[in-house]
């Protein structure tokens, strides 16, 4: 177990890697990192000033030392907006993308496993349906113009819902529904599909020649087989969040770090979109670890590293 | 499955498409669509939409853009004011129609030219790999993790920053995206060729590596890449949209699906067929791509064609007996 | 012949039957139209006996032995007949009724155990599983039953081994674990469906003999579903030989096995590798069995049949028996033994 957990953090902190450098790069040799960091009405004096403080005037290699330990001691430098350290504001910000997407993703994976086991226990019935509609909406609806669609049709025309915010259990409704479809509608299909082989493993069949009931089959025996393959999408699923939760907290006003992203973009607020992403890759190598501990859990051959 | 298949015998296997002529191909292809109703109309709609984006800014360029504040926020489904503000218009009195038209050029000039890119460069580089094995296919492979691994907008967020924003850059983003997608596809497939016979057999009369992929690896592994294509252009046109909504995609002037349903949301209270129809112009446009690749997973599948004809012309019959008892 | 010793002296017509079927018929509907898969099948077995149900692959005895336990497939529907499990009709029975007697009554033990066994469970836990369900045990005394099921079917180190997973053992003693959770209630008809085609011969015959070891000490009716002549004579007491769905003779194996009297039994018989002079090239039956979607009227076997006639396609032949317990479903089976 330790041996396989240790394989894996080695491969999942490879991408961790190579963000830590491309962002480096990217700020540094494309150009003059004041450009970035600095507003575009900045003098050339306060440009040769901040390039000495930051040592931007330091060879390449010095400078790549200094951005490592600034990672190590989360210094970022501050925002150019409210002059908090960087680290802060990404911090502080934090939680709340957090909650939003935790929450989505427990809705999303007892949705997908109840309705997935449903679609595949009868196939062709209202659940299997409701599956497949779901599921091809869910690849083909731009998620931006769902949450507009929620706010003309829920928000603005019935009146039900508030627009934006984060007051009350109102305003989680329509931010949790835009970012479900696409979770939702993959998982359905992955449960659904890893489901019809379960059932029609031998395996299902002996469990009932001892006399389990289908409730036995169906949740114990089948659906822990079908766990492993949904647990592999839905962590792929969560890391895809990312992307939902940039859109779906612009919209409402949702104080996360997907706003705080596209809001530092647009203020050219470099210090903050660095700190931002960087947190948000060490999120994703976290959760891609959790997910491979599970799924060693969940199957011992993964475990002992035997070819399945 | 191979008894109920009436094409099966035709020999058109994957393991011999590569040595069969690929011309005797398209012409069957296009019979099989014309016979599904559903997936023809999907190539129709794609059509449209690809047409308005060739020719529809030469003919309503001037239209999409001439404001008229006599005519702002007309309501759509109306002739009182000409076909132009069928869809209605917006707060500047602009022809939402012609918008529509003139940004499917924009969407397609994106769409198309990162999909192409990814493929061309994914396929070749996958193919590639797939053949050496070895380290050329570890160190492919591990790249294309590492790019997989990160959300796309994460990606296009830090290049988009210290690039701005525009159409060649929005371009290369999503083409560095999404050439893992065609990575892994070509490895696999041209991994599992390279031990089949007929590759062997090319080897040993001293074909080399390079022309032993273009001559057979590639047509055989073509079809799946494609279907892989034309999925990929939904996403790819999902993203663009995305980013444009967002403010770090497309830029005004410029006009875009996307930033036109960020246009419209400031008036949503008021207009709210401004922001609607873009919406629907891109779940349209998807959801025919999509219908599109899955028919063109079960045509270029010799086992799975059968299922294209063998409903359908059962179907036919089942109908025409009812015609003919309802007479 | 040992077999045939064996069976008169074990032969006691007294005992109750402890499983009854009668008239069984399995439709399964596919694409192309239904196939009568099982087709009016009829036997009997005994407590502490052993009956093969004899036949080549296709030929409906697996899909008797599914619609006996109840697991038959969606797609598959029992159409007719009766199957009475000490004085019980199992085909009245409803849904949760069946499942309190699969274990406790009726258990089977199927052929590939790789696939039998839960990959992701434990097989202490799958070996518990039977206990918790209808003894209600607590977890922890399920695994100490568990272990003792491992011990008796001869699992070295069983209390360690029941940590493992199926993927850990050898394909003997995966099938050994099989057969223990088959066994674990002690129910009183056991079905074996091709319980060792999966493994190589000496395991073959340990398995062999763990389950008749089994069936003497608990006294169960063991229905030995087999394609392997070899296996059925030398483990079986009896034996049903099944021809395309249907029952084509029944009998002591002894003496069905020495003097055949259908047809396709003797063909069956005379086909075996080893069983004419050497250098006699291998006999075999013409033809192959028929499309189980359209059974041809009369006889199923008559397209194959050298003592075919007119009346083999008109009249289907019953089963009908003698006074010593053997049947044969021919019109000819006389004519045949005669010559």
């Amino acid at each position: 177990m330790l041996v396989f957990l240790r394989r894996r953090i080695i491969s999942g902190a490879l991408p961790l890697l190579a963000v830590v450098l491309g962002v480096f790069f990217l700020a540094r040799l494309t150009g003059d990192p004041a450009n970035l960091y600095l507003p575009l009405s900045a003098t050339p004096e306060m440009r040769a000033e901040f390039a000495a403080r930051n040592g931007f005037d330091q060879p390449v290699a010095v400078q790549f030392l200094d951005y490592l330990s600034q990672i190590v001691r989360l210094d970022f430098g501050e925002s150019l907006r409210t002059a908090q350290p960087a680290a802060q504001a990404v911090l502080q910000a934090f939680p709340a993308t957090l909650q939003l997407a935790g929450a989505t993703m427990a809705i999303a994976v007892t949705a997908a496993v109840v309705v997935g086991s449903l679609a595949a226990y009868r196939p062709n019935s209202l659940a299997d349906r409701f599956a497949g509609l779901l599921s091809s909406a869910s690849a083909s609806v731009p998620d931006f113009w769902f949450a507009i669609m929620g706010v003309l049709v829920f928000a603005v025309t019935l009146n039900w819902l508030p627009t934006s915010g984060t007051d009350g259990m109102g305003a989680w409704v329509l931010p949790i529904a835009t970012l479900l479809i696409r979770p939702f509608g993959v998982l359905v299909q992955v449960v659904r599909g890893s489901m019809v082989s379960a059932l029609s493993a031998p395996y299902t069949r002996v469990a009932r020649s001892k006399g389990a009931d289908e409730k036995r089959v169906i949740f114990v025996h089948a659906l822990r087989n079908a766990a492993a393959p949904a647990l592999t999408v839905a962590g792929d699923l969560a890391v895809g969040l990312v992307n939902g939760a940039v859109v779906v907290e612009t919209i409402f006003g949702w104080p996360g770090i997907g706003k705080l992203m596209i809001d530092s973009i647009l203020q050219r607020d470099f210090a903050v979109l660095q700190a931002a992403v960087l947190l948000t890759a060490v999120t994703i190598f976290a959760l891609n670890i959790l997910i491979d501990a599970c799924y060693a859990l969940l199957d011992a051959r993964v475990r002992q590293g035997v070819a399945t | 499955m191979t008894n109920g298949d009436p094409l099966s015998e035709t020999g058109d296997r994957p393991d011999q498409a590569g040595a069969a002529p690929p011309a005797a191909r398209p012409p069957r292809l296009f019979a099989l669509l014309l016979k599904d109703r559903v997936a023809c109309l999907a190539a129709l709609m794609l059509l449209a939409v690809a047409a308005c984006a060739v020719a529809g800014p030469f003919l309503l360029g001037d239209l999409a853009t001439r404001q008229n504040l006599h005519a702002v926020d007309l309501p759509p489904f109306t002739l009182d004011n000409g076909w132009a503000f069928v869809l209605g218009s917006d707060s500047l009195g602009r022809s939402v129609a012609a918008r529509l038209v003139v940004a499917a050029r924009t969407t397609f000039a994106v769409a198309v030219p990162a999909v192409l890119a990814s493929f061309v460069v994914g396929s070749a580089w996958g193919m590639w790999a797939g053949y050496h094995r070895g380290w050329r296919e570890s160190v492919s492979m591990r790249i294309a993790d590492v790019v997989l691994s990160f959300p796309s907008l994460l990606l296009a967020v830090v290049v988009l920053y210290v690039f701005s924003p525009s159409v060649a850059t929005l371009v290369l983003v999503l083409a560095i995206a999404r050439v893992p997608v065609y990575l892994r596809t070509a490895r696999a497939e041209s991994a599992e060729l390279r031990s089949r016979l007929f590759v062997d057999a090319a080897r040993t009369f001293g074909a080399r590596g390079g022309s032993i992929i273009r001559r057979h690896v590639a047509p055989t592994v073509m079809p799946t890449l494609i279907t892989v294509a034309t999925l990929d252009f939904c996403f790819v046109m999902l993203t663009e949209s995305s980013l444009s909504f967002l403010g770090i995609g497309i830029q005004p002037p410029d006009l875009s699906w996307g930033l036109m349903v960020a246009q419209g949301r400031q008036e949503l209270q008021t207009a709210w067929w401004i922001a609607v129809f873009p919406g629907l112009a891109i779940v349209m446009t998807t959801v025919s791509a999509t219908t599109l690749a899955s028919w063109a997973r079960l045509a270029t599948d010799p086992a799975q064609r059968w299922r294209l004809t063998v409903p359908r012309g059962r179907a036919r019959a089942t109908a025409r007996r009812a015609e003919e008892a309802g007479r | 012949m040992n077999a045939l010793r064996e069976s008169i002296h074990r032969t006691r017509p007294t005992d109750p039957a402890a499983m009854e079927v009668d008239g069984l018929s399995v439709d399964i509907r596919t694409p192309e139209g239904v196939a009568h898969a099982v087709r009016d099948v009829s036997f009997t077995v005994r407590s502490g006996r052993t009956l093969a149900l004899l036949g080549e692959s296709g030929c409906g005895k697996s899909m008797t032995a599914l619609a006996i336990a109840g697991l038959l497939d969606p797609v598959a529907d029992v159409v007719g007949g009766r199957i009475r499990l000490n004085g019980a009709d199992l085909l009245a029975l409803g849904a949760s009724e069946r499942r309190r007697l699969a274990g406790p009554e009726l258990a089977i033990v199927f052929q590939d155990a790789l696939t039998a066994l839960n990959p992701v469970f434990t097989v202490g836990a799958q070996l518990g599983e039977p206990f918790r369900i209808h003894e209600g045990l607590s977890r922890r005394a399920a695994r100490d039953r568990a272990v003792e099921l491992m011990e008796r079917v001869g699992i070295p180190e069983a209390r360690s081994r029941a940590g493992a997973y199926p993927h850990q053992f050898s394909g003997g003693m995966r099938q050994r674990l099989l057969i223990a959770m088959a066994v674990a209630l002690r129910p009183s008809v056991l079905l074996a469906d091709e319980p060792t085609t999966a493994l190589d011969v000496t395991v073959q015959a340990q398995i062999m003999e763990l389950l008749r070891d089994l069936r003497t000490e608990r006294d169960m009716a063991l229905v030995l579903i087999t394609h392997d002549l070899a296996v059925a004579a030398e483990h079986a007491d009896d034996v049903a030989v099944m021809y395309a769905g249907a029952i084509v003779e029944t009998g002591p194996i002894g003496e069905v096995f020495a003097a055949p009297r259908h047809p396709y039994t003797r063909g069956l018989l005379s086909s075996v590798p080893g069983g004419g002079r050497p250098g006699e090239p291998l006999r075999f039956i013409p033809g192959s069995p028929p499309d189980l979607r359209a059974v041809p009227s009369g006889c199923a076997f008559r397209s194959r049949c050298h003592l075919a006639r007119e009346r083999c396609a008109s009249h289907r032949p019953e089963l009908s028996g003698d006074e010593r317990g053997r049947t044969v479903a021919c019109h000819y089976w006389k004519e045949a033994t005669d010559a």
